[in-house]
This record gives structure tokens, C-alpha cells and sequence, in this order.
């Protein structure tokens, strides 16, 4: 274990300080905090968290070290894991390897013995911000010039970043495929592929330049993932929503979700500090039912913006009433803000996706006309 | 669902006496009751034997009864107050047995009385062993291996056919009361002669040994809209074999990753859901083979328990409260947090701090026991503390136990005499001073994986354990 002192600034000016557990890098990124438990390793190599540094609100972190088992990605794609006391001498029968090794594998940096519960508090006053981590040899004036050339999230597309750059595909591992699905790759987490083919389904996984004629004709149906950034300037996926919808049956999760509203000419915005936890409680609308759901996300669509002729509210979040789901009335079309794969968090949602796999089924039996009514 | 027109009056019953393995919680739980009952505007009609609680206080119940907790004595008050529901999931066992035996008599019908907060069958399936072990493999959840024994030559051919060392454990008794580990025959038969006169239907089971294993548990709540929501994990810092009131007890759980922990908290509701535990807390006990990770239901109390007042404490979610709220209708999304006020208790409380809690024992008072520690519970007390770290926690925990110790090493008040044999002993075989053992072993400079192989502590809190003994080192070696 390193044990160099580091510091981080904020874009406010606050300062803190800790030590590096991994190699010590400088970084930049948007501050954001998790305040899920157990579930560091999901949250590490979870395409979302592209561009973030991610302070984990409980203070022991590493306790039972990493398997590759639970990657929800090829690499880690946060900038800077931040927490209170890092722990290298893991235990657990799975582990192969501690997270500070797995941090230093993918060039990650993990800082720890940091204030996260004062950091938090700043985080939760004043919204998410930006910040820099870098040894402590480096002045604060010197940190604070590299804040201000920060790009802000609000306009940023970041899913070239994280979507594959050819397509694959992924099948059911003990039978036949029942249903075809194209999946938009706009950072897809391992875990929604997994409940899909667990249900029968093969997975075609498009890169975010796919196009409308890679996928009418040959699928049953499309499903957007989850992401990193603003939905707004991920155009190339709007438009391809916009020339599918109706024509497929779409189920859509986080930014997915976002971008199913905007193709369907609804508006987003930023939320101050996002949701990023597994103890969210969501009430189904139509059964009164609450799920507790795993969330990650810093942007929310604007219910208003789109009449209630046209969509129907399906969920929405107990905690600050933000909408968390959504159906159209005329397309084969429906979507969640948060995270039915769970991966990290409770698996109190997976029937979505048995939703879906029903709506391709009627959807093939019956034709569009009747799926919604 | 709002609150129900049809309960207006309500019976609790109390714990009774305080005795090990049934304290104080169990006022503090019954306390909670009575007050969220009246805030609702229920008359609450009180029944307790032990003056000495807080519950019996004059202003707290409508009506208090300060008498015998039998079935006699019952039924006369039922016969008297005519209440309208009976809520038995507040006062420990002892609620729960009397409550079983007034539905069963006949007596909560015979006036009218409907149980809340549990049902007959739903106390049934859970308390009685093998209709328990029935319920898991249905949903299929595994338990260990076990028989059923009326006598104890049916316990002689359940032992062998387990082989030694085995568990005896006695249905419908609390603390774990006559239940006991036993290594060979001569052990057996004096552990199911008590186990089996300590049954209250004469019944024990006799189980695979899974000593050695971790143990976990899930604190959670149900209501009747089906919400079910875990408040709290806790993992015991002592392995199986020692009862969870002796050991100490970490909260959340620090060695399991989420995809361990998820395949836990979706048995325990499913578990919930099985026995029918319909409103109110309930907990779900697990161990886990620390090689394979194999998960194993041990137990499930379908009432609010002592780790229910830990789990309250640690996470600030008043679950005896919440628990007599959602018995007389109330939902989950209903009731506001308690902290934020402003977003429903129909959440999982997540936490920036460890909760670690320590027993304290009092053997000199009890000559006559042996300073083991077993699968009956023998403490008299616990202090819990709440630190940023474990390390934190832990220190403080010592220091709150009153025992004129100041934390783990450091105070110079561990002994330096004791023999490296006598010292193994003591960490193979858990007492009441296994952390001075500890220290002592650590100071030596056995190894993590030494200790480890001991006293069969998970390596994680050893290694913490050892980290502390080495700082206190650098104090000692400074001049």
C-alpha cells in the first residue's frame, strides 16, 4: 500500500487531505457521493461513473477485497475512489485480489483517511462539484487553476467514451435464444445483459452509431442502457429512438430512460446532487407496491414537459417525488430512472424486466396494435 | 391502507422478569408500544409481572396489570377488558409462548380477541423446528442438517448418524435456554435431559455442527401491503458456537460483498413471506461457510427481538414503534422517518458508521456455571458504541463496558503470566475474557492466521485486532 499524502480541492475552495492507496495520480472529475453499503467493486467499474470521482459514504472500504466475478465492465471507469479508511487486509472466499491492486490495474486512483462525512455534507449543500486530486507536494493555487479548467457535466456526451466499438453479441447459456434483442451501448452494465439472457434473450450490443437498418427486421425488441453524462447531446441515440419507436418494443434504463424522453420530445435537467445509493424507495403507481431500487444518476426528466395523454407516470420516488418511471400510451415503449439489475442494491425490480420479455411476446403474437391498450 | 376503525383497544403483554437472555429490551420495546398505541388512540391494556420496568409506569398503559404471566391470568383480564386485538410481538418469548397458548385454549376467541402483529400459525412455523426447517426447504433454502428427538435415545441415533460434535437445540425456549454443543455421548445425554425439560412441548432437534461458521443476521419489517425492508445487517465477530447474545456483534456486516449480501437480504424476505410474518419486525439468523460460502437458515423470530433494540440503535429506525404502527393497519410509506421527518420509513437506513456491541459477563455471581461460552446464553449486559471506524467502535465499546478496562491493549492490564498453553486453550475455548486472550496472543506475536485457525474468527477483525495491538506497541516503545 502507498502511502503518500494527497490532497483535493474543490471547486467551493474546500480543502482536504488524505493518503493515496493506489499509485499516485493527479485527477480531475465531478464529485459525487454513494451512500450504498456493501458494492464498491459494481460502483468502481460502472460505465456511469465515467468522468466522477465517487466518495463512498460508508468508511471502510475494501473490506472484502474484489473478484473479477463482479466487474459490471471490462475496466473501472471512475477517476478517483474517495473514502474515510481503506482496508487492504480483506477476507472474503471469493476474493482474488485487493481493490487497491485492482484500482492500480486500471490506472484508477484510490484515496483514503479523507473527512468523507465533512465532504459528504459539502457535496449534499451545495450539489455536486468539481475537484482535483493530487499529491501534496502540488500547491492549492496550482490545484485551483486545474479546477477552473474542468469541463461542467451539463452538456457533456461521454458515451463515445464508454460504448463498444464493435458489435457483439452475448446468448442465453443453457438453451436457445426465445427473443432477440438489440441493446444500445451507451455504457451497459454487465448486469442488465445478464437478466436479459437469463430470460431466454440473446443480446446484440450496438455501439452508439448503430443505425435504424443494423436493427428493424432482425430483433424483437431494444433495450437502452445506462450511461455516463448529459442525455441531451447524445444525439446519434435520440434519433435512432425516434426512427424505432413503434416499430419495436423499447424498455429503457437510466440513461436510457433520459434518452427515450428526450427522442420522444420531452426535456431533462440536472439534479443538484443526483441519486446515488441502493436504498431508494420507489412506489409502483399502479399497485401501490414500494421496491427499494439501487440509483445512479445526476440528470431527471421533466415530467411536464411531455402532455399525460401521451405518457403515463408508472413510478415515482418516495424520497424527493422526482418521476422515476415511465409508459407511452401508443408505443410499445416503457422505462425506469433507476436500476432494475441492481448490481449494487436490492433486487426488488427485476419484473421489468420480465415486462419486457411479455411486451416482445405480444408484441410478436399480436402485432403492435394491440400491445397497448 | 390507513390505520384500522375496527381496533380500538389493545392488550400487550410485557417480558416478565429480567433474566439472561431476556432483559431490559424488552421494556424498552413494550415501552415504545404503548406510547405509539396511544398517540393512535388505542387503549392499551398492559399485562406485565414485573413491576420494574418502565412500562408499568401509571402513565404509560390505560390500564396495567401487574400480575402473573399465565394463562389464567389472562384470560381473567381478557375476560374483564374485552380488548379488541392482542399485539404479542413486543415482549420476547414470553409474549410470544403465552400468546400461542391463549389462541390455542381458545380463549382469544371465545372473546372475541384477534391477534395483530403475528399469527398463530405464522408463530407455529417459526418456533417449531421442524416445521421451520419444512418452510425452507419449500422455498428452497437450506439449513442444516437435523432430527427430531422426544427422548433421548431418538437424540442417540440423530447423534450418530450426524457424528460428533452436534447441536441441541430445545423448541419454544428463550436464550437458547438447555440447548448445548456436545462432543461424545457422556455430553449428549446431560444437554437433551435439560434441553428436553426446558421444551415446553418436550421437544429438541439435534443439528449438524456448523461450528466455526460466521454468523450473520437481518433485522427487517414487513407490512401488509407486502413492503419488506431490511433496517440492519449484523455480523458476529465470534463464530457459530457462540450464542448470539455472548458475542460481539458488528453492524452493518463487514465481509460479505453485495452480491452475497443481496442472496441474503432476498432469503430473509422470502422467509418473511413463508411463514407469514404479516406486519412488524422480525429477524432471520445465517451462517455462512467461510470457505464455500454455503448459506444456511439458522433461525427466524417473527417478533421483535433483542437484536432489533441494536438494530434501532445503530440506524436510529424505532422499529418497536414502527412495529405497533403497522399492527393496527398502518403501511411502511405511511409513517415518516423519524430522522428526516420528511421521507417515509419505507426505506433501507444507510449509515456513515460502524456499530460494534460487546456482552458483559458477570460469572463471578454464578459459581455454579462454567466461564464458557456456548450456544446458551450466559451474559448479563452488552454495551454498543458507534465510531467512524471499526477500530473506533470496538475501543469504545470496552471502555463503555465498565469493566475498569480501557481498551483493547493499551491500559497495561492484561496479564503477562499466563502460559502459551493455557493461553491456546483460552482462544480455542471462548470465555468471557477471550479479548485480554487476544491481546495477550497478539503481544506474543502469534500470527493473524494463528489466531485465526484458534479461535476461528473471521481474518478480517483479527487483522483489525492486530492492527490496534501494533499502534499500542508504538506508545509502549516510545521512551
Amino acid at each position: 500500500m502507498n502511502n503518500l499524502p494527497c490532497r483535493l480541492l474543490l471547486s467551493d475552495g474546500s480543502r482536504f487531505e488524505g493518503f493515496f492507496f493506489t499509485s499516485p495520480h493527479v485527477r480531475t472529475g465531478e464529485v459525487v457521493f454513494n451512500t450504498a453499503l456493501t458494492g464498491y467493486q459494481e460502483v468502481v467499474t460502472d460505465p456511469s461513473y465515467t468522468g466522477q470521482m465517487v466518495v463512498m459514504t460508508y468508511p471502510m472500504i475494501g473490506s472484502y477485497g474484489v473478484t473479477p466475478l463482479d466487474n459490471e465492465s471490462s475496466k473501472a471507469h471512475l477517476r478517483v475512489l474517495i473514502c474515510k479508511e481503506y482496508i487492504p487486509f480483506y477476507s472474503n472466499w471469493r476474493a482474488t485480489q485487493s481493490l487497491g491492486e485492482f484500482l492500480d490495474d486500471h490506472q484508477v486512483v484510490g484515496i483514503t483517511g479523507v473527512d468523507t462525512r465533512t465532504l459528504t455534507r459539502r457535496l449534499r449543500d451545495h450539489g455536486s462539484l468539481n475537484g482535483v486530486v493530487a499529491p501534496a507536494t502540488h500547491d492549492w493555487d496550482r490545484l485551483a487553476d486545474m479546477i477552473g479548467a474542468i469541463p461542467t457535466m451539463v452538456g457533456q456526451n461521454l458515451t463515445p467514451l464508454v460504448t463498444t466499438p464493435t458489435p457483439y453479441r452475448v446468448v442465453p447459456s443453457n438453451a436457445l435464444p426465445t427473443y432477440r434483442v438489440a441493446v444500445i451501448d451507451t455504457g451497459v452494465k454487465r448486469h442488465i445483459l445478464n437478466e436479459l439472457t437469463q430470460r431466454g434473450c440473446s443480446c446484440d450490443v450496438f455501439p452508439v452509431t448503430a443505425s435504424v437498418h443494423d436493427i428493424l427486421g432482425q430483433f424483437d425488441g431494444v433495450m437502452l442502457a445506462n450511461g455516463p453524462g448529459d442525455p441531451e447531446p447524445v444525439e446519434s441515440v435520440i434519433h435512432l429512438i425516434q426512427q424505432l419507436l413503434g416499430k419495436l418494443p423499447i424498455f429503457g434504463i437510466c440513461l436510457g430512460h433520459q434518452l427515450l424522453w428526450l427522442a420522444l420530445g420531452g426535456q431533462t435537467y440536472k439534479l443538484k446532487f443526483g441519486h446515488h445509493a441502493v436504498n431508494h424507495p420507489v412506489r409502483q403507481l399502479a399497485t401501490g407496491r414500494v421496491e427499494i431500487t439501487s440509483q445512479n444518476h445526476g440528470f431527471c426528466i421533466d415530467i411536464d414537459s411531455l402532455p399525460s395523454d401521451q405518457i403515463e407516470l408508472t413510478h415515482i420516488n418516495l424520497n424527493d417525488h422526482t418521476p422515476e418511471g415511465f409508459r407511452h400510451r401508443r408505443y410499445p415503449a416503457f422505462s425506469v430512472q433507476y436500476h432494475p439489475e441492481s448490481a449494487p442494491g436490492p433486487h426488488d425490480s427485476t419484473y421489468l424486466f420480465d415486462d419486457f420479455v411479455n411486451m416482445m411476446q405480444q408484441f410478436r403474437m399480436k402485432g403492435f396494435a394491440n400491445v397497448v391498450s | 391502507m390507513p390505520k384500522r376503525k375496527d381496533i380500538k383497544s389493545v392488550l400487550l403483554i410485557g417480558s416478565g422478569p429480567i433474566v439472561i437472555g431476556q432483559a431490559c429490551e424488552f421494556d424498552y420495546s413494550g415501552t415504545q408500544a404503548c406510547k405509539a398505541l396511544k398517540e393512535e388512540g388505542c387503549r392499551v391494556i398492559l399485562v406485565n409481572s414485573n413491576p420494574a420496568t418502565i412500562m408499568t409506569d401509571p402513565s404509560l398503559a390505560d390500564a396495567t396489570y401487574i400480575e402473573p404471566l399465565t394463562v389464567e391470568c389472562l384470560t381473567q383480564v381478557i375476560q374483564k377488558e374485552k380488548p379488541d386485538a392482542i399485539l404479542p410481538t413486543l415482549g420476547g418469548q414470553t409474549a410470544l409462548n403465552l400468546a400461542m397458548k391463549l389462541a390455542q385454549s381458545g380463549v382469544l376467541q371465545a372473546n372475541g380477541v384477534e391477534m395483530i402483529g403475528a399469527t398463530l400459525e405464522s408463530i407455529q412455523k417459526a418456533e417449531d423446528r421442524r416445521a421451520f426447517k419444512l418452510a425452507m426447504d419449500s422455498i428452497g433454502l437450506a439449513s442444516a442438517r437435523s432430527h427430531i428427538a422426544y427422548n433421548l435415545e431418538e437424540a442417540k441415533r440423530a447423534a450418530l448418524n450426524l457424528g460428533y460434535p452436534c447441536v441441541v437445540r430445545p423448541s419454544f425456549t428463550l436464550g437458547g435456554t438447555g440447548g448445548g454443543i456436545a462432543y461424545n455421548q457422556d455430553e449428549l445425554e446431560s444437554i437433551v435431559g435439560s434441553g428436553l425439560r426446558n421444551s415446553i412441548i418436550s421437544e429438541v432437534l439435534i443439528e449438524e455442527s456448523i461450528l466455526g461458521w460466521k454468523e450473520f443476521e437481518l433485522e427487517l419489517m414487513r407490512d401488509r401491503n407486502d413492503n419488506a425492508v431490511v433496517i440492519c445487517s449484523i455480523e458476529n465477530m465470534d463464530p457459530m458456537g457462540v450464542h448470539t447474545g455472548d458475542s460481539i456483534t458488528v453492524a452493518p456486516a463487514q465481509t460479505l460483498s453485495d452480491v452475497e449480501y443481496q442472496v441474503m437480504r432476498n432469503a430473509a424476505i422470502a422467509i418473511l413471506r413463508e411463514i407469514g410474518v404479516e406486519t412488524g419486525g422480525a429477524n432471520v439468523q445465517f451462517a455462512v461457510n467461510p470457505v464455500d460460502g454455503r448459506l444456511i437458515v439458522i433461525e427466524m423470530n417473527p417478533r421483535v427481538s433483542r437484536s432489533s433494540a441494536l438494530a434501532s440503535k445503530a440506524t436510529g429506525f424505532p422499529i418497536a414503534k414502527f412495529a405497533a404502527k403497522l399492527s393496527i393497519g398502518y403501511t411502511l410509506d405511511e409513517l415518516m422517518n423519524d430522522i428526516t421527518k420528511k421521507t417515509p420509513a419505507c426505506f433501507e437506513p444507510s449509515i456513515d458508521y460502524c456499530v460494534v456491541k460487546i456482552p458483559r459477563f458477570n460469572f463471578d455471581k454464578f459459581p455454579q456455571t462454567s466461564p464458557v461460552l456456548g450456544t446458551a446464553m450466559k451474559s448479563v449486559g452488552e454495551a454498543m458504541a458507534i465510531g467512524r471506524t471499526f477500530k473506533e467502535a470496538f475501543q469504545k465499546a470496552i471502555r463503555s463496558l465498565e469493566t475498569k478496562r480501557f481498551g483493547f491493549g493499551f491500559d497495561g492490564k492484561d496479564p503477562s503470566l499466563i502460559s502459551d498453553e493455557d493461553l491456546r486453550y483460552h482462544l480455542i475455548t471462548p470465555g468471557p475474557d477471550r479479548l485480554t486472550m487476544l491481546v495477550v496472543a497478539l503481544q506474543r506475536g502469534m500470527s493473524v492466521s494463528e489466531v485465526v485457525d484458534a479461535t476461528k474468527m473471521d481474518p478480517w477483525f483479527v487483522h483489525q485486532l492486530h492492527q490496534l495491538v501494533q499502534f499500542a506497541l508504538t506508545f509502549t516503545n516510545t521512551p
